[in-house]
């Protein structure tokens, strides 16, 4: 292990069940190899990814964020990544007005098929996310209370 | 008598149990409801009459109390047509009417929705000065600054909910601040909790915020948070193809969608 002291971003993958998430599998079956930095969290649909999820998971400690779903006009529910797409425009928007870095996000479609997609859009993510370094900006203020408060008190 | 006066009394003569309108007040003009025709004198309306009065509107215990009279101003009006567009009132309990020429001119009575959107037409949002000032700031920070910013501010926030009371569109009867299964805002007051609560009042609000900015002049300690609702507002009437402050036809921006929306940022 030469690159011990390397940054390993943690990513954390919201996918939806009926294309990324076999399209995933189908990367395993495939035997294709993919960077292991990825926490695979399944959905039932795009649609269902409510923006909190995302606000926690960087609050959790992650350093970048993939969603993934089927390609507009595949989607199992018929729209729901219609509706999705809608939420991810005005929330990044949201981020950035409030300066989140929308670069650690990483919007993307992948169906059942493309199990070399998902391999590149995680190897490719991991390459981006190392290069940004670990997101101490957000961790630092959602750990206001366990670190600096208490800190004080001591 | 004034036009005012005359109007409510006429109204309370009829089937209209209350009259919400304004009254002077110790500082400016204040909320009022007038229930008896004695009381009618105190209404007034000018340009001082700028609390969103459509907040009131949509409380369980104002509905019941039958059909009710609004002297509304123009806040007011674009709130009240929102809420008409997402059925949250029923127009026929309303007898709306507003003074124009900011209580110098004649009473204009509004019988529907369509009567409201013609009025407002020409109507400009309040304060957007005040807003363009503080956009070119932020603008020209980079994304770290606006973080700053931003945490900076929300750190004064005391979490008293002055926002959401406020905001006529803000109506759950369950908001997602009091669902503790999960508890998805911490309760307490840290810069982080407040963050996540405001983005998801202005996240809940986004394609259907009327911009009147009655939840930036709620804040007691002053936080922009107006310009989030106003920014998201006019920026998103561009991307989705909605006029700013008016009911939305065709359902709110987040709860349509277009098959062939921007796709730019999705690799």
């Amino acid at each position: 292990m030469d690159n011990n002291n390397e940054f390993e971003p943690k990513i954390v993958a919201f996918v939806c069940n009926w294309c990324t998430y076999a399209g995933a599998d189908l990367t395993g079956t495939s035997r294709i190899k993919y960077a292991t930095n990825v926490k695979i969290v399944r959905f039932p649909c795009t649609g269902r990814i409510d923006f909190m999820l995302l606000l926690k998971a960087f609050a959790g400690g992650a350093d970048g964020i993939i969603i993934s779903g089927c390609h507009p006009n595949d989607c199992h529910y018929t729209s729901g990544n219609f509706h999705a797409r809608r939420r991810w425009i005005t929330f990044r928007h949201m981020l950035e007005i409030l300066g989140v870095d929308v670069r650690r996000i990483c919007f993307t479609w992948v169906s059942a098929a493309e199990g070399a997609k998902w391999a590149d859009v995680v190897n490719d993510n991991v390459a981006n996310i190392r290069k940004l370094g670990p997101y101490k900006e957000y961790t630092k203020v959602a750990q206001y209370f366990e670190k600096e408060a208490y800190n004080e008190q001591d | 008598m004034s036009k005012i006066e005359e109007k409510a009394v006429q109204m309370l003569g009829g089937d209209v149990k209350t009259v919400l309108g304004y009254e002077k007040g110790s500082k400016g003009t204040r909320p009022f409801f007038c229930h008896t025709t004695e009381d009618a004198a105190k209404l007034v309306y000018d340009e001082n009459a700028s609390t969103n009065l459509a907040a009131y509107l949509v409380k369980q215990e104002i509905k019941d109390e039958g059909k009710i009279g609004v002297c509304a101003n123009t806040i007011t009006l674009r709130a009240i047509a929102q809420l008409a567009s997402e059925n949250q009132i029923d127009m026929n309990s309303l007898a709306l009417f507003t003074v124009l020429d900011e209580g110098k001119g004649d009473v204009k009575d509004f019988a529907s929705v369509d009567d409201i959107n013609a009025y407002l037409a020409d109507k400009p949002l309040p304060d957007s000065e005040k807003y363009d000032n503080l956009d070119k700031k932020l603008e020209a920070m980079t994304s770290e600054e606006r973080w700053t910013f931003w945490v900076n501010e929300f750190s004064r926030c005391i979490k008293c909910y002055a926002c959401r009371a406020a905001c006529p569109l803000c109506y759950c009867t369950r908001c997602i601040t009091d669902v503790n299964r999960p508890q998805w805002i911490n309760p307490w007051p840290s810069p982080m909790a407040n963050m996540e609560w405001q983005v998801n009042r202005v996240m809940h609000m986004t394609g259907r915020c009327i911009g009147c900015g009655a939840c930036q002049n709620a804040c007691p300690v002053g936080i922009p948070i107006g310009y989030l609702s106003r920014k998201m507002l006019v920026d998103m009437s561009k991307e989705f193809g909605y006029i700013p402050g008016q009911a939305m036809k065709d359902g709110n921006s987040l709860s349509t969608f277009k098959p062939d929306d921007q796709e730019n940022f999705i690799h």
